[in-house]
């Protein structure tokens, strides 16, 4: 299985800010691979670098076996490209955006229209509008279909789901998957944490350091302690409470709980009593499975 | 009252810590003072004449010299016969020439009265106007001189003032074609300059350079729309002048259309080539608008002539397009001449375009920084 | 029973033919959380801009802090704090400079500001920060301090449009700490946000789509009426968005 890309300490500066320190990965043909990370993390920064838009100051890197800094004429013509925000042809109509990136990349769209099929369609009935005027969920189909239209071995997709609604952004991931069979490799970043499991394999990122490379099962299972979900329905004074309690190591909010490690990896009723101080009455704590984002508050805090 | 006060420290602050607003608070206004003070002027400096005296004679020495020693006229030449006047007029070599027939100082002794024509280009109205009244002047001088000296009285020299190509002195036929030449060139850089800037802050560029478009295609493709369009915005400027304000095409019309379009080319890559400096579109747009519009004005022969400009101005002039559009569009409309007499500035203006669209390629960033 | 500080009746914006608030009803409590939920495009702008007194309703009644929106919005523009996703800081001036314009602007006395400011700088651990030009920090301070500036003058209410867009996990979930700590003094908080965990931590949440309020309820509520695991399966079950 050849390697689309392969990336050894890349390492880019813009003025005063470090924006990625000593960067290296590999994404294996046909995998979904995803950029999981902050504003700031060093996402765009570094698909710039893929895509040959930007040079790094350091490292090497290699995109379908071609070298990225000098190869950039033969990449260009052979990578998908959906930058950071909408950047397609406000002014031109859904159809004419898709008809001119069909033919600057020499085809058609007819030629390649079954790889595009199911995307287009939910934006099909709208073809004469102009993209402009299109939700942010249409927004982001229109610019995936004119990324895919000439059938590039390798998608870079920076932030696509970001700003859209939450429906909008499972249906950009079903789509993503069903690309496989035609074996395009994708490479997507996202602040979302929750898309990382829609990977099938993920790189931690943050403040232009990778925290960890793995399949985001592997990474959830590497979790280091015992997680545990608080419930109750004093929300700001339980997580107070909880942070004063000695035998917490870490305690954050999670939507309508706690997540909460200790000490010892347990705990015992003393915590209760702890919790009635405060004036919490019925807390329940539970012993939960830690999801991808427990295991990136823990390695961000290392 | 507190609110208001703490707003306006706020702006001060937005003000001295931004660049640009600085340049223009202070560093624009003192440019301008500097331009307009040498640039705006109605006087003549130096003004280039010529000599046809058919008689030289006494009184004619005494004239031409008087009119030399002014200060304001500088003898170029001495012409032999009266066929000699157009070609030195069409060449621009000349703004005036002062003709004495034949008998002139026997003419004045004799009848009392001699004429002597002042022969002025008409095309630049407004210096023709000053020449002529300089002259007409410094003759009623000596005319003043002569009755003081004779006996007689009543000895007179006449000049009798003809305007070249422009013998109403219309003053739109110094106007429009500069009009044309200044609307040309700001609104074709103008719209070239926004067009790839615009794809930079869209961030459509983006897309376009991932992919088999080379920069040429890019440039290229960007400028023959609008050069298609123009073609027929110079066509409605055209008809427009030539109904609304009489003025004439003299020349071939076909060497006017393929000027005028060699010099819309030469607009249009220069826009091209701001746009692969700036950053924004309102960079763009302040450097193609306002950075092209008022030297055009002040400094291209537009409205004041070069020649009146302090030497450094020159210099400065010698760099804009725009100042030998208007030698060609002049010369072809007003004065008739055929390609002869502008293909200096024809092969000036094909010089830059190429530079330009050279440059403009060469600038091209094929990468984000 | 708690006051009142928004009572929103049959509220309804048009512009021209288009109807982007379609007849809203609710009404939000002191010293509340409330997360105002939508799909681009649902109108959730549009009610928030009428609320902080940045536009007027085609028609209903609207009263906020205890003034009313048609008549006078500048008044609840002077009760109110408001955050931005973007542009809440200015770019080219520091920290402090920031801090003081706004309480300035805010009509607060000078030794209040100055009290509060220095309050504010060692609170949020901004010290070293102080001097800084907005624009040298990152992205997760700047939010922090815009949401502290907005709530500098402790107005009744306070309005955060999509205020966690891009932030790290932490930074986060520390902004939300900041705003349970103002809910507690009493200050409500009306947030916009397309995080749907993050609809978890208000009190109660409503949902607009096309126009309209579609749910209204604590998030524990909602998740029990629609036999939902979470918010967002919620949201995916009621709030289609449009194309």
């Amino acid at each position: 299985m050849q390697k689309i890309i392969e990336a050894s300490g890349i390492s880019k500066k813009f003025e005063a800010t470090q924006a990625l320190k000593e960067i290296s990965f590999e994404v294996n043909e046909g995998e979904i691979f995803g950029f999981i990370g902050p504003d700031g993390a060093g996402k765009t920064t570094l698909f710039r670098i893929i895509t040959t838009l930007l040079l790094p100051d350091d490292g090497e890197i290699k995109v379908l076996g071609i070298d990225a800094i000098t190869g950039f004429k033969e990449l260009r013509k052979n990578i998908g490209y959906m930058p950071g925000r909408f950047s397609l042809y406000q002014d031109l109509s859904v159809e004419e955006n898709l008809n001119f990136y069909a033919t600057v990349f020499g085809t058609t769209v007819k030629e390649n229209y079954d790889l595009i099929a199911d995307i287009y369609s939910h934006i099909e009935p709208f073809k004469k509008r102009l993209a402009g005027k299109l939700s942010g969920g249409m927004k982001q189909k229109l610019a995936l279909s004119c990324a895919l239209i000439h059938k590039p071995r390798l998608l870079v997709l920076d932030e696509p789901t970001t700003g859209v609604d939450a429906v909008s952004r499972s249906e950009f991931w079903e789509m993503l998957k069903k690309l496989k069979q035609y074996n395009i490799t994708i490479v997507a970043s996202t602040p979302y944490m929750d898309e990382a499991m829609r990977c099938n394999r993920v790189a931690l990122i943050q403040n232009g350091n990778i925290l960890s490379i793995d399949d985001p099962k592997k990474i959830k299972e590497g979790f280091s302690r015992k997680l545990f979900s608080v419930r109750a329905a004093e929300k700001y004074r339980l997580i107070n409470s909880l942070r004063e309690y000695p035998e917490t190591l870490t305690a954050y909010p999670f939507g309508d709980s706690v997540h909460i490690t200790f000490r010892n990896d347990s705990y015992n009723d003393s915590i209760y009593e702890h919790l009635k101080k405060a004036g919490i009455e019925n807390a329940t704590i539970t012993e939960s499975e830690a999801g991808i984002e427990d295991r990136f508050l823990e390695l961000m805090s290392k | 009252m507190k609110r208001f006060l703490g707003f306006i420290k706020k702006e001060f602050l937005h003000i001295f810590r931004d660049f640009r607003t600085m340049i223009i608070l202070f560093g624009i206004p003192t440019a301008q003072i500097l331009i307009f003070g040498f640039v705006v002027s109605t006087d003549i400096k130096d003004a280039r004449v010529a000599f046809l005296d058919l008689s030289k004679d006494e009184a004619t020495q005494k004239i031409s010299d008087k009119i030399c020693s002014s200060g304001f006229f500088r003898r170029v030449d001495d012409l032999q016969n009266y066929n000699e006047i157009d070609m030195a007029m069409k060449k621009g070599i000349v703004k005036a020439v002062i003709v004495f027939g034949d008998n002139f100082g026997h003419d004045l002794i004799s009848q009392g009265k001699a004429t002597m024509s002042i022969i002025a280009d008409g095309s630049e109205p407004n210096t023709a106007t000053l020449i002529t009244n300089y002259v007409t002047a410094i003759v009623t001088d000596f005319n003043r001189e002569l009755a003081g000296t004779s006996a007689t009285g009543n000895i007179l020299v006449q000049p009798e003032v003809r305007m070249f190509y422009n013998p109403e002195l219309k003053g739109h036929f110094m106007f429009v074609p500069g009009v044309i030449t200044l609307i040309l060139i700001l609104i074709c850089a103008l719209m070239t300059s926004i067009t790839i800037t615009r794809e930079k802050e869209f961030g459509t560029m983006e897309v376009l350079l991932v992919s088999p478009l080379k920069p040429v295609h890019i440039i290229v493709g960007k400028v023959l729309p609008y050069f298609i369009l123009s073609f027929i915005d110079v066509i409605m400027i055209l008809v427009l002048s030539w109904f609304v304000f009489d003025l004439p095409i003299r020349g071939s019309l076909i060497l006017l259309l393929a000027e005028t379009m060699l010099y819309i080319l030469m607009s249009l890559s220069l826009g091209i080539l701001i746009s692969t400096i700036s950053k924004t579109m309102q960079q763009a747009i302040f450097m193609s608008f306002l950075g092209l519009m008022l030297p055009t004005i002040l400094l291209s022969g537009f409205i004041f002539p070069i020649e009146n400009m302090p030497e450094a101005y020159d210099w400065v002039s010698a760099i804009l397009p725009p100042r030998y559009f208007i030698v060609i569009i002049k010369n072809i409309m007003i004065k008739g001449t055929g390609f002869m007499y502008v293909w200096k500035e024809t092969l000036i203006l094909m010089i830059m375009t190429t530079l330009f669209i050279g440059l403009s390629v060469r600038n091209f960033k094929v990468r984000l920084q | 029973m708690k006051e009142a500080v928004i009572t929103v009746k049959n509220l309804v914006k048009k512009f021209g033919s288009f109807t982007a608030n379609d007849n809203l009803n609710f009404e939000v409590y002191e010293g509340e959380i409330f997360g105002f939920l939508g799909a681009n495009g649902a109108g959730k702008t549009t009610a928030l801009r009428i609320l902080s007194g940045l536009s007027s309703p085609t028609s209903g009644e609207v009263i906020v802090a205890g003034y009313n929106a048609k008549k006078d919005p500048e008044k609840i523009k002077k009760n109110i704090g408001y955050m931005c996703q973007k542009f809440s800081l200015y770019e080219d001036l520091s920290t402090r400079e920031n801090i003081m314009l706004y309480g300035g602007i805010y009509g607060m006395s000078k030794t209040l500001i100055k009290r509060r400011t220095e309050d504010l700088l060692t609170k949020l651990n901004f010290r070293e920060y102080s001097d800084r030009m907005i624009s040298d920090l990152p992205l997760g301070l700047k939010q922090k301090l815009a949401f502290s500036v907005a709530v500098f003058h402790e107005p009744k209410i306070v309005f955060l449009d999509e205020p966690t867009g891009g932030v790290d996990p932490i930074t986060r979930r520390q902004f939300w700490e900041m705003i349970y700590e103002t809910a507690d003094r009493g200050i409500t908080v009306f947030v916009t946000t397309h995080y749907m965990d993050e609809a978890e931590y208000c009190d109660r949440i409503s949902i607009m789509s096309d126009g309209r309020i579609v749910a209204l309820d604590t998030p524990e509520a909602l998740k029990i009426q629609y036999g939902a695991e979470s918010v967002e399966d919620v949201f995916v079950k009621i709030a289609r968005p449009k194309p």
